[in-house]
Order: structure tokens, then C-alpha cells, then sequence
């Protein structure tokens, strides 16, 4: 194993904030379907 | 093995690095236009008849808005060899070498299905239609077959640009309507002096990339006559909406004014020589567009 690269933590730095971004996503989708889902079964009687 | 290492062994270029970070992927959408699609589309919503919850309201605005992000990524996907040669575009992030070509295109095609699919389960399926639509007309009609064959490029393609209200407007009613075909017209209408304006100082871009943009064509004069003429057109149609019932008194006021402006702002552009009124004159149609549907809100939520 090579010693640790500035380029390979530069391009770990990206891929984990990318990484984070797509767990933001999925977490936002998880909420949102669930919300709607909810919001749709009580046929508008949500607030 | 590296990213770049495998990127170089994919692509077998030795000078390609896909370094793209998550400002890449946003740029893709190209945010600035979308903040105009998001407005309009959340104008058809707040003036259509009826009642849409909250929450549907909020996920209709979202999908219209990564939907409209989704085909700008795709755009960018295949207009990157244009993108490189225009001054306004190659900082773009494919032309950059920031985000591979082939991701930013499964980008695209994942955000549209997605957000059709999630309009249609949450909202209703006449607004994912619509959606899938005008994300289809802008991919398929303008970007791949009227923008590099046509001066009537971005006549015919507005129409794309113009879906939003309607959409917005469908997904409160669940149909198509007189007063959301009269929406979805103010932008049609609006997208050529708008677009002309932009090709005018910068036709120099246009015609290094083989873009038959009108002032490229069929040269400045011709544009600018032609720009008089949409905007002489946007006038009496900007009022209709009074006509329907959708817009108020201070609409009317504001279309008026914003028309006769807008209006002179084309006699400018005509009789003028240089940039300058051009440039202007796309400035304020971006205001003009805005403050019209700002308008439009603002007299329903005031009700």
C-alpha cells in the first residue's frame, strides 16, 4: 500500500460529500413519501 | 486504484478527471432558470380553481422543479460540444471536465422518471403527463431537433418553458382549462423577444457554434422587427387573464404598464446600434415575467 496521496483524500473529501448528499436525498424521500402517503390516506383531513 | 486512476482506465483519455462535486450536480439543473419555471409553476397553482393541500401544493412545486433541473442535464449532456464553443456556456460543468458526460445524462433521465413518477402517485397523473411532456418537448423537439436546424428554434421549443403554469394549474384541477392554456401562452409568447434579445449580443457565440439563432440567420434587423412584433402580441394577451377572472385590478394595472414598457423596450432595441438596449431589454423580460406572476400570487393570497 502506496502512503496517502493529497489527490486520494482530495478525492475521498468529494466522494464523502457527495456520499452525504445522496444520503440527504434518500432520507428527504424516505419523509416526504411517508408524509404524502399519510396526507393521502386521511383524504385532506391533515392540517 | 484511484477515482482518477479508474476514470483514466475507462475512458482511456489520460487527460480526463471526473472530479465532480455536489456543486456540479447542482449547476446541472441550472438553478437560475429554474428558480423562473418554479415561479411560474407555482403562479398556475396558487390561481387555479379549487384546493390542493399543503403538502401535495409543496411536492408539485418540487417535482416541477427537478423535472425542469432534470432536462437542463440532459440539455447540457447533449449540447456539450456546442457548450465548449460559446462564451456563456463553457464553464458548464461537462465542458470543464467536472462531471462525466455519460453520468450527467442517467442524472437526467433518473431525476425526470422520478419526478413524473412521484407528481403522478402524489398529485395527480394530468400533471405528470404534462410534466413528462414538457420535459419530453424540450429534450426530444427543442434541444435534439429544432435548436441546430431552426431559427424557429426557440419559437416553437418556448413551449417547453411555458408547460409550468399549466402543470401547476393541473395539479389543483386535475385538467386543462382555458385560463391555464392562457398561462401557459403569456410564455410562449414572452420567449421569443426574451430569447432574441439574449442572441442579439450574443450572436457572435451562436454563429461560432452553428446555433441558426435568428440574428445569426436572418440578421440583427429582421430580429428586432420580429421582437416588436411578440411583444405587440404580449400586450392584449398579458390582460386576458382580467377577462377569465384569474387576474384583479392591480394586475391589469401591472400588465399594462409592464407591456408598454416592454414594448418600448423593443422600439429601443430597434432603433438602436449597439448592445446596450439588448442587453436591457433581456434583463427586464426576465422582470417583466416575474413581476407579472408576482402580481398574479400576491392578488390570490390577498383574497
Amino acid at each position: 500500500m502506496s502512503p496517502e496521496h493529497p489527490i486520494d483524500t482530495d478525492m475521498h473529501r468529494r466522494r464523502r460529500g457527495k456520499n452525504l448528499a445522496v444520503l440527504a436525498v434518500l432520507l428527504f424521500l424516505v419523509a416526504l413519501i411517508y408524509v404524502v402517503a399519510m396526507v393521502r390516506m386521511s383524504g385532506g383531513a391533515l392540517p | 486504484m484511484t477515482d482518477a486512476t479508474l476514470n483514466t482506465a475507462l475512458t482511456g483519455d489520460t487527460a480526463t478527471v471526473w472530479d465532480a462535486t455536489v456543486r456540479d450536480y447542482v449547476a446541472l439543473l441550472k438553478p437560475r432558470v429554474m428558480s423562473l419555471v418554479v415561479f411560474s409553476g407555482l403562479a398556475g397553482l396558487v390561481v387555479a380553481p379549487g384546493h390542493l393541500h399543503p403538502v401535495l401544493a409543496a411536492v408539485a412545486v418540487l417535482c416541477i422543479a427537478v423535472a425542469a433541473g432534470a432536462a437542463g442535464a440532459i440539455n447540457m449532456w447533449y449540447d456539450r460540444d456546442i457548450d465548449a464553443l460559446m462564451e456563456r456556456t463553457r464553464n458548464r460543468p461537462i465542458v470543464r471536465g467536472r462531471v462525466n458526460p455519460d453520468e450527467a445524462l442517467s442524472f437526467g433521465i433518473v431525476l425526470s422518471i422520478g419526478a413524473v413518477l412521484l407528481m403522478g402517485l402524489a398529485v395527480n397523473w394530468v400533471a405528470a403527463g404534462l410534466l413528462a411532456l414538457a420535459n419530453g418537448f424540450y429534450v426530444f423537439i427543442y434541444t435534439m431537433w429544432l435548436k441546430r436546424r431552426t431559427p424557429q428554434n426557440i419559437v416553437i421549443g418556448g413551449a417547453a418553458g411555458a408547460f409550468p403554469p399549466m402543470i401547476g394549474w393541473a395539479a389543483v384541477t386535475g385538467d386543462v382549462s382555458l385560463g391555464s392554456i392562457v398561462l401557459f401562452a403569456l410564455i410562449f409568447f414572452w420567449t421569443p423577444p426574451h430569447f432574441w434579445a439574449l442572441a442579439l449580443f450574443r450572436s457572435g457565440d451562436y454563429q461560432k457554434a452553428g446555433v441558426p439563432m435568428l440574428p445569426v440567420v436572418a440578421g440583427a434587423e429582421e430580429t428586432k422587427r420580429q421582437m416588436l412584433v411578440y411583444t405587440l402580441l404580449l400586450l392584449p394577451l398579458a390582460l386576458a387573464p382580467v377577462a377569465l377572472g384569474i387576474g384583479g385590478p392591480v394586475y391589469l394595472l401591472t400588465a399594462a404598464l409592464l407591456g408598454a414598457l416592454f414594448v418600448l423596450c423593443a422600439l429601443r432595441v430597434l432603433r438602436s446600434r449597439d448592445d446596450k438596449p439588448a442587453k436591457q431589454m433581456f434583463g427586464f423580460s426576465i422582470l417583466y415575467l416575474f413581476l407579472l406572476f408576482a402580481v398574479l400570487i400576491g392578488e390570490h393570497l390577498a383574497v
